[in-house]
């Protein structure tokens, strides 16, 4: 807006002012950055490149699927349902939850020979360890011993966190739901007597859990049953924490079946590492095949949400457990890019002459 | 910084509802500047009311206090906030967005026990942060206002004081309503005023508006009637009368009031009479007035606009998404709630992992079903792409910074570069379909330039002229310099005269002021103000481009054979040589006076050079007083288009009712006086004292212009004549006149004054003028020749027209004819050349009547004057009496210079899909010539054109057309009918291209309801349409046409305040900056500064931003829905 007439001087002088009073240019600086010239990369997809790179994937995935999957294949597993709902099934009995202790024993065959280090597992169904109210109720300060946790736990605990006026330790719903039936495993050999199978409590939890995560309550030289005063067992349990085991370095909040048991599953369907059977020598299978029979105290009710109970043997690989999916989905990835790599290499073929081939993109 | 701080408030205000929008974000209410829209007052509170001005002075104090006391004073305050509300109203208003709300719900229903599921005071961090974020951004904001208004408070201006009996220096702010103000030359008004008196002994006063309507011709106002006689100022003391005027509206039209003397006279006001707050008095040396609106309440003020918000597309479809999301979420946590219900109630007892609540109950699957709902609603929030808003927000700062920091949008000449308004609809830029264009000003650089010209039958091309205007680009700032530096020098000599001057002229702070006081400062940031005081008072005035012109040496060279010798032995018989020399001069001659050019002298206050000629008119007997009456009366009726439709303020009215008025006024006291030249130099010294300097300059501009050849730069004085004319074409030939020393130096209603360099000064006695309209394409004066007293016509028209009218026998034997004939010829041959360049052709030709010829048409001619019925059509035949047998002088070839780099952007354009229509006031021809120019039209596209007198006819045509497109173009005619209008069909390279040309009277049968659908089709067609003659409102109701049924992104893009309509109605609005003053940048989204721009700017930018923002925008909801 020309002010007057006699602005003119201000043109003569150079180009207006800014209101700050100082004569500055208004033009943009012609930087790399401000005129957008900085340097990038944008791949072009041809034939040239995506046609190599299709069979590259399949011809690496196809023969790491198939490893994958002969390694899963070559494991050796075995599971027997000991959950009792069959009435055939010898554990029928103990459904109803009057006798106690409730024992059964079921039998089954191996028909190979278990080699290397078995693992023994305990598996559920149908328990939603994962839901949400269930996954908190716990305090991992008094799990880790803390002792004013352990006399006051956290209100996530609730409603498992007092018991008649004393702290429940370990409070919370899943201390309180913990696994608790005992197995027990017999090789019925060719002698009258079966040999019973020695089942390993320790090694089963992760190092951090054990020793860093978990920890008793203060106090060394003072017996664990001392270092628990003042708390309560959980409402379900039948022996309070520091008996869990007879071993002080396996009891209390240290108890690897209770640091298991702990680390709660992302599925309803889930099993959990109850023992080990260590490989003794390289001679003998660790479990040769042959008839053997499971001893189950049966305290664990899974009845009331139609959950079942298993009992499982494995053996392991460099790779983990039984798990054929791995191998599958690598073999059928592998597969489907080659696959489309002779199809667009068909197709590239054909039309490579037309018109606007130059530039087939995918 | 500022621009994104703006950005964010009236982002965050425009999800703000209704409450406050009313008293911060007026809608722009520009619409009612235009008269035709007939939008009402938008102040309804008061509607109805009246409000009485009484002087705030003594003895009405007791009816001040009744009275103006409840009127607001100057000061204006634009904050928002105060020290004290700033905290619970910054709050108030960022709950009004919608995300903001949202997030407090969740950071509520976290605070639920049953139904919490994060930590409660981590959820509520976000919010905070945010909040405070945008609290202090909104506070810096406003402070910043605050400055602003500050300084615009503590202006000073001279307010009469009553204690001390003169006019006293006090700030702006405290000037209320009844004060007496006295303004100087160029200050600016602080409030809405009446005047009461003007140092102009007419009582006229100057004011340029370009900060208020963007309009940068100088209007008139007049001092309320009965004040104009006194010969001193009035007296604030003895002023005893009352101002009964309406209450405060935004309508800069419309001023209604009258004023009521102490004897219960009353004296009507109307807006002649009103000074508006933010303008500037100009050739003026004082003027008086009373407030009668102040601060908030001034026009001005109550038109104020910050930048609109347009919502883009792409935000409104990601709005869509965003509520589909929010009913997906429904639906999950619905479905959640359900399946839980159902879960639970599946267990007849309570299993381990289904905890009871903390008092041992346990709930119902039903409460628990819908306690999960709520829960599910937290755990699930991050599904509703809340960041979005926020993101895309960030992400378009960032395109608009790189945007505005583009150096190809950088203009050296005006140091500015593109700036964006509107901040949210970078990605529309992307999407245009169809481009709405201005032509003058747009397309073309509204320079009129004097190419070249042909005279008796010779090109002569000036090669040198042609040369400088190619060097122009680069020679511009200096050619400027060097052309302003005598202004600059002659405005210091004026300053001592006007010392007051000088408290609004302090540069910077001067012009952000009365930015700030139109309304710009909001969306102009704060440089913008400065940047424009080159450019408003270059296009007030022509600029060095359009004035200097460079003679071609050989027409030169026969202008040294012009001698007065030459006019001696006045015999016409004499043949040869003398025959085209004299041919030359009549045709400068002609150049020079046959026009309504005004001329002026910019750097004076004082405007009229032609005024002190009027106290010396020649009037010879009443009758001839009578004949100049009816000749005003011609020109007033026989200039229809200047009557309908537009503003009285396009400046030539204007200048006419100047004109008229002052000839009433001299009427009663003219003396009759028999002297007719040389008589009009003298009485300007002494009659008029205001302006002592201008005479000197003149007289100096009269030697120098004797003594010399050269009239260039080189020479200060000649240039400081300002030609304000009509239409640019007049000015260009002026000064093309002027380059071979024909200089016309002064009009008067009675007489033309040139100065003709080897023949000295001329006086024409000015017998009459017929004045161009669009019938006869011509314009003619009648002079009586002071060398041979005959009187001649001189004609100046398109050549179509001249070449018939062209007297085909000579009375002076049929030598002569052949030669005319040959130069008829001859000059056809050179008129299709310049028509080839694109360049306006004219043709000038002249006659000689012999006395009795004269009076015997000068009385039929009254006759048709005054006859009632059939008036139009007498005057029509009697202009062609008079036009014919003419004797062709030349040809000139003006050029309206197409903007650098125009036809490569439409062209780019055009290769880009868009459609692109040019919509212009200006006649057919000068369009469709414009748009060939710029490539809009190629030379072998089919042309209809539209151009009926009735709505059937219209019809008829375009049914016809619209066969014969489909004959060309088969569409199948199902799709034709109905897809047509979606799917406009017709890729511009299938073969036939097609253009259509409609003018302003077809376009409004053609907009009305019944036939709209018919040429949407049309339009739809053909690939460039073209609209001449459209009224503002016209081309804004074509815009609003194509946008809401064609359902296409519409860009509109022009300069100048008549464009300003069609910008609002526009998705995508751009305003070109410089030319036209601001209003057309203030409603635009963005201005350039250039046209080639926006050819980057859609394609590149435009591109960009849209490919990013979408990718952006689908990457967010797959990270959000896809990924929780």
């Amino acid at each position: 807006m020309a002010m007057n007439y006699n602005a003119k001087d201000e043109v003569d002088g150079g180009p207006p002012c800014a209101p700050g009073g100082t004569a500055k240019n208004r033009r943009p600086d012609n930087t790399a950055f401000k005129q957008q010239r900085l340097p990038a990369w944008q791949p072009i997809l041809t034939a040239g490149t995506v046609l190599p790179t299709f069979f590259i994937i399949g011809l690496i995935f196809i023969p790491i699927g198939i490893g994958i999957f002969v390694t899963s294949n070559n494991i050796r597993e075995i599971e027997i349902d000991y959950t009792g709902t069959d009435p055939s099934s010898p554990c029928n009995k103990c459904l109803s939850p009057n006798v106690t202790p409730c024992i059964c024993t079921i039998n089954f065959t191996l028909e190979q020979s278990f080699e290397g280090n078995v693992f023994m597992y305990y598996g559920l169904s149908n328990f939603y360890q994962n839901h949400r109210r269930y996954v908190k109720s716990r305090d991992d300060s008094q799990l880790n011993g803390d002792p004013s946790a352990l006399l006051n736990p956290s209100k996530e605990c609730e409603p498992y966190r007092r018991n008649e006026d004393k702290p429940i330790a370990p409070c919370g719903a899943i201390a309180n739901s913990m696994f608790n039936d005992t197995l027990d495993l017999f090789l019925v050999g060719n002698e009258s007597d079966p040999t019973p199978i020695h089942l390993e409590r320790k090694g089963i939890a992760w190092w951090t859990d054990k020793n860093v995560k978990f920890r008793n309550p203060p106090g060394a030289d003072i017996p664990l049953e001392e270092r628990f005063k003042g708390t309560t067992k959980p409402v379900n349990w039948v022996k309070p924490v520091y008996r869990l085991d007879p071993d002080e370095d396996n009891s209390g909040f240290i108890n690897e079946d209770f640091i298991v048991w702990m680390r709660t599953a992302a599925l309803p369907t889930f099993r959990k590492l109850y023992r080990l059977i260590e490989r003794k020598t390289d001679l003998h299978p660790t479990l040769p095949a042959g008839r053997y029979y499971l001893n189950i105290t049966y305290n664990y009710p899974v009845h009331s949400f139609d959950g079942r109970k298993r009992m499982i043997l494995s053996t392991i690989s460099w790779m983990g457990g039984k798990n054929p999916f791995l191998g599958i989905a690598y073999i059928a990835i592998g597969s489907i890019s080659f696959l489309l790599g002779v199809v667009l290499l068909v197709i590239n073929h054909k039309y490579r002459n037309s018109s606007n081939t130059a530039d087939i993109t995918i | 910084m500022t621009e994104p701080l703006q950005w964010a408030r009236y982002h965050w205000q425009r999800l703000t509802g209704g409450a406050n929008r009313d008293d911060h974000e007026r809608p722009y209410s520009y619409s009612s500047l235009l008269a035709c829209r007939g939008k009402s007052s938008q102040t309804p509170k008061l509607a109805g009311k009246h409000r009485i001005v009484v002087p705030h002075l003594q003895p009405f104090k007791d009816e001040y206090e009744k009275f103006s006391g409840t009127y607001v004073n100057n000061r204006i305050r634009t904050t928002k906030y105060t020290l004290l509300n700033f905290v619970p109203r910054n709050l108030f208003e960022q709950f009004h967005r919608v995300a903001n709300l949202y997030f407090l719900f969740l950071v509520v229903l976290n605070w639920v026990p049953l139904v919490e599921a994060f930590q409660k005071e981590i959820t509520m961090l976000p919010l905070v942060v945010v909040l405070t974020i945008i609290a202090i951004k909104d506070g810096l904001e406003d402070y910043r206002k605050y400055k602003l208004d500050k300084q615009i408070n503590n202006l000073v201006t001279k307010v009469y004081s009553r204690k001390e009996k003169k006019y006293v220096d006090r700030c702006w702010k405290d000037v209320t309503v009844g004060d007496f103000i006295r303004l100087s030359c160029n200050e600016v008004i602080p409030a809405d005023m009446v005047l009461l008196f003007s140092t102009d002994p007419d009582g006229i006063c100057h004011i340029e508006t370009s900060g208020l309507d963007g309009e940068s011709n100088l209007k008139q106002r007049q001092v309320v009637r009965g004040y104009t006689e006194q010969d001193s100022e009035v007296d604030p003391e003895k002023f005893s009368s009352r101002i009964e005027c309406e209450s405060p509206n935004n309508d800069l039209n419309r001023f209604r009031g009258f004023l009521e003397h102490s004897n219960k006279e009353r004296v009507g006001l109307n807006k002649e009479n009103l000074l508006l707050r933010g303008c500037t008095i100009r050739n003026t040396e004082a003027v008086m007035g009373i407030v009668v609106y102040a601060g908030h309440e001034t026009k001005a003020m109550l038109n104020n606009s910050g930048p609109r918000y347009k919502r883009s597309n792409l935000e409104r479809r990601a709005n869509t998404d965003v509520l589909c999301c929010v009913l997906l979420l429904v639906i999950m946590c619905l479905t959640g709630a359900l399946g839980h219900g159902i879960w639970l109630s599946r267990y007849e007892n309570i299993p381990f992992f289904n905890i009871p609540e903390p008092d041992g109950h346990v709930i119902s699957p039903v409460l628990g079903g819908f306690y999960m709902f709520w829960t599910m609603i937290i755990l699930l929030q991050v599904l509703i792409p809340i960041s979005l808003y926020v993101s895309i927000e960030i992400v378009k700062l960032g395109q608009i910074y790189f945007i505005q920091s583009d150096v190809d949008f950088y203009n050296e000449k005006m140091d500015s570069t593109v700036q964006c308004r509107a901040l949210n609809i970078t990605e529309d830029l992307g999407q245009i379909q169809y481009l709405f264009s201005d032509k003058t000003g747009t397309l073309t650089e509204n320079k009129m330039v004097f190419r070249r010209c042909s005279v008796a039958g010779f090109d002569y091309c000036h090669e040198e002229n042609a040369k400088r205007l190619e060097s122009y680009q680069e020679a511009a700032s200096e050619d400027e310099d060097s052309a302003y530096t005598p202004s600059g020098s002659l405005s210091n000599m004026a300053k001592p005269r006007a010392p007051s001057c000088r408290m609004v002229r302090n540069g910077p702070l001067g012009s952000i002021s009365s930015d700030h006081l139109t309304g710009s400062c909001f969306a102009l940031g704060s440089g913008e103000g400065a940047s424009e005081v080159p450019h408003s008072r270059q296009a007030a005035f022509s600029s060095p481009i359009e004035t200097d012109v460079v003679p071609d040496t050989r027409l030169l060279d026969k202008f040294s054979q012009i001698t007065p010798q030459l006019f001696t032995p006045l015999d016409e018989t004499i043949p040869d040589p003398p025959l085209e020399t004299l041919y030359i001069i009549d045709f400068f001659i002609a150049l020079a006076i046959c026009n309504t050019v005004v001329v002026s002298a910019p750097n004076q206050p004082q405007q009229k050079i032609g005024l002190s000629s009027v106290h010396g008119m020649p009037i010879k007997s009443l009758e001839e007083i009578k004949s100049l009456f009816q000749r005003l009366s011609v020109r007033k009726s026989s200039s229809p288009s200047l009557a309908s439709g537009k503003e009285p303020s396009s400046g030539v009215p204007n200048a006419f009712v100047s004109r008229l008025s002052l000839f009433s006024r001299m009427k009663p006291t003219s003396p009759v006086e028999e002297e007719i030249s040389q008589t009009s130099k003298s009485p300007q010294g002494s009659g008029n004292s205001a302006c002592p300097i201008e005479t000197e300059k003149q007289d100096s501009n009269v030697d120098v212009t004797n003594g010399k050849v050269e009239s260039l730069p080189g020479q200060p004085l000649a240039s400081s004549l300002c030609y304000e004319a009509e239409s640019p074409d007049e000015a260009a030939l002026v000064y093309a006149a002027r380059a071979y020393q024909c200089t016309l130096q002064s009009r008067t209603p009675e007489q033309v004054m040139v100065d003709f360099a080897a023949l000295g000064p001329l006086t024409f006695q000015l017998l009459h003028i017929l004045p161009f309209d669009s019938v006869r394409k011509r314009m003619s004066v009648v002079v009586r020749h002071p060398i041979s007293s005959q009187v001649v016509v001189y004609t100046k028209g398109a050549d179509s027209v001249i070449m018939e009218l062209l007297s085909v026998a000579s009375p002076d034997g049929p030598g002569l004819e052949k030669q005319q004939t040959m130069l008829r010829e001859k000059t056809q041959q050179h008129l299709d050349a310049y028509t080839k360049r694109g360049l306006r052709t004219l043709c000038v030709a002249k006659r000689v009547m012999s006395d009795t010829e004269y009076a015997e048409w000068l009385r039929n001619h009254f006759l048709a004057e005054t006859s009632i019925d059939n008036r139009e059509e007498l005057l029509l035949e009697s202009a062609m009496r008079l036009e014919n047998k003419l004797t062709l002088l030349g040809a000139t070839g003006i050029e309206d210079r197409l903007q650098e780099g125009v036809p490569e952007s439409i062209e780019a354009l055009h290769k880009a899909g868009i459609k692109i229509w040019m919509l212009t006031g200006d006649k057919q021809e000068t369009a469709v010539n414009i748009a060939y120019a710029c490539k809009l039209l190629e030379p072998d596209d089919k042309l209809f054109i539209l151009n009926t007198e009735s709505k059937n006819a219209c019809e008829m045509l375009m049914d016809t057309i619209l066969k014969e497109l489909q004959k060309k173009n088969p569409v199948s005619p199902e799709q034709a009918s109905s897809e047509a209008l979606h799917q406009p069909p017709a890729p511009p390279d299938s073969g036939l291209r097609a253009g259509l040309i409609i003018n302003g009277k077809t376009l409004e049968f053609a907009l009305q309801e019944s036939l709209q659908r018919q040429f949407l089709e049309l339009a739809a067609r053909c690939h460039a349409v073209v609209c001449c003659q459209a009224t503002p409102l016209q081309k804004s109701e074509v815009v609003k046409l194509v946008r809401s049924h064609l359902r296409v992104m519409t860009l509109a893009i022009g300069d100048g305040a008549n464009d300003v309509s069609m910008i609002q109605v526009a998705d995508v609005g751009i305003g070109i900056s410089g030319q036209e003053g601001m209003q057309a940048v203030m409603a635009s989204d963005f201005a350039i500064s250039q046209f080639k721009h926006l050819s980057k700017l859609l394609l590149v930018h435009g591109h960009w931003c849209y490919t990013r923002l979408s990718n952006m925008i689908l990457y967010f909801f797959y990270k959000n829905v896809e990924h929780p």
